[in-house]
């Protein structure tokens, strides 16, 4: 075994730096993807068309009970040449479409839960003065529901956001250049083996900022008060 | 204006209202007196149709305000006919409902311009009349957070007020408030109720009031009217002993 060597630990960082930012980018695209695509889910839901819901419920339970790796595949190497083959389309936006999309839908099915948490939080005595002053659908949810349900769920969001940054480093499987890219095969092949400091250094940056993404997460939720 | 006709409300196995039959004539103030859980909230709940009923019709100025007409046979109404039947009517609640993320303003002008089609400029100026009628000008941008429940309350009424409806729902309208800032809301109400032809139906437990403004009081027990009569007969003279009872038992309490 060999003994810790400084050199490569600090060789490291401009390489994890190029990884970062394309972790990054995934995280908050994937983040936008499931805030959205989650809001519907559960609006669409709470509106319990027949089948409908029951097709919505069947799609959550399903991606929450598979492991996000296999639905990756799934997207990449399933879907993605049918979909996007011979679309004209060059295959590292393909990845940034399916890596996106994976851990965006992935997370939608999670962020769903946490809306209707939300939208269930806010009393029933507010549906019912809007169907009293005969306020049309549509607007007493944008108008009167979700203003009250969305900022309430805003903490809950941040950490499915935390949680994502941790798990984009999985679409290395699908050649996305991230961290773990520039690790185990730029770094390692420039210096000969990326050994544990490289490695550790990589974990740090993950730590470096989760943490105080967390501590911010907690103090907005002090802020709002939790559902 | 509003005629109950053979209702029957149940909520499972328990029934709420058994074969209630009663009419309000237009202009009328009547109130609801008796125990809880003698079906007076449902009544006005199922008039809001924030519940179905079980059997029988309920009109409204004429219409079945849960079945609508089509070419002569009644078919079970559409959320659109439910939303033109509504607006003949308002409703203040216990709690107020207002809408906490909106200010005192927003929340007058949110029914007259999203369900009435009525313009900012005119809903708006609208609104500050009923503010100014309620006592509230000064608080036109206060969110109801900042505000007690008393000017709360008000604020509530203002907003049905600007649905400009026909009939009002008044459900404990002082229950939930502080016991200094009760007198403030019943006189409110009976100077709007004295100066417009609004009608009421009023569920309250402050006899005092009921007596001073209603035209008729009807008492209820176990989901039927036990006795439907004029203020001055129901507490003075009433002719059931379970009348007296509650009266007894209520104003003890005062």
């Amino acid at each position: 075994m060999e003994i810790w060597r400084w050199d490569r630990f600090f060789e490291v960082w401009p390489y994890i730096g190029e990884g970062l930012v394309t972790t990054i980018t995934y995280t908050l695209l994937g983040s936008v993807v499931a805030y959205v695509l989650g809001l519907i889910f559960a609006v669409v839901r709470q509106l319990r068309i027949p089948v409908v819901d029951q097709i919505l419920w069947g799609f959550i339970e399903f991606v929450r009970s598979t492991p996000l790796l296999v639905q990756v595949f799934f997207l990449f190497h399933v879907l993605r040449p049918e979909l996007l083959s011979g679309t004209g389309v060059d295959l590292s936006t393909q990845r940034l479409i399916v890596g996106t999309a994976a851990v965006g839908i992935h997370y939608a099915c999670y962020t769903s839960e946490v809306y209707r948490a939300g939208i269930e939080a806010v009393p029933r005595g507010q549906w019912e003065a809007a169907t009293a002053l005969s306020i049309p659908g549509m607007r007493v949810w944008t108008g009167i529901i979700l203003p009250q349900a969305v900022p309430r769920v805003l903490p809950a969001l941040g950490n499915y956001t935390i949680a994502m940054f941790k798990e984009v480093p999985l679409l290395f499987t699908i050649g996305v250049l991230d961290i773990v890219f520039y690790v185990k095969t730029v770094f390692a092949s420039d210096v000969g083996g990326a050994g544990p400091e490289a490695w550790f250094a990589a974990g740090l940056t993950f730590l470096a900022l989760s943490y105080p993404c967390s501590l911010l997460v907690r103090r907005l939720e002090r802020r709002v008060g939790t559902v | 204006m509003i005629r109950f006709d053979n209702v029957v409300k149940r909520f499972g196995d328990l029934t709420v209202l058994e074969d209630l039959n009663f009419s309000v004539t237009p202009g009328e103030f009547v109130c609801l007196i008796g125990p809880s859980g003698s079906g007076k909230t449902t009544i006005l709940r199922l008039l809001m149709t924030l519940e179905k009923v079980t059997e029988g019709t309920i009109y409204v100025e004429g219409r079945p305000l849960s079945h609508m007409d089509r070419n002569g046979s009644l078919t079970p109404a559409d959320e659109k006919y439910l939303r033109e039947a509504r607006k003949t009517i308002g409703m203040v609640f216990q709690q107020f409902n207002l809408f906490p993320n909106m200010n005192v303003l927003r929340n007058v002008t949110e029914g007259p311009i999203r369900s009435l089609g009525k313009s900012r400029d005119e809903a708006e100026q609208k609104a500050k009349e009923l503010l100014e009628l309620v006592g509230l000008s000064d608080k036109l941008t206060a969110k109801p957070g900042q505000l007690s429940g008393g000017q709360q309350q008000r604020v509530a009424i203002a907003r049905a007020l600007a649905m400009e409806p026909r009939g009002m729902l008044l459900d404990e309208v002082t229950s939930a408030l502080d016991p200094e800032l009760v007198t403030g809301v019943l006189h409110l109400l009976k100077d709007i109720a004295d100066s417009t032809d609004i009608t009421f139906l009023c569920v309250t437990h402050e006899m005092q009031f009921a007596r001073d403004v209603s035209d008729r009081v009807m008492m209820f027990d176990s989901g039927r009217v036990l006795e439907d009569a004029a203020p001055e007969k129901l507490f003075t003279d009433p002719d059931h002993e379970r009348t007296r009872g509650f009266l007894h038992a209520v104003l003890d309490r005062a």
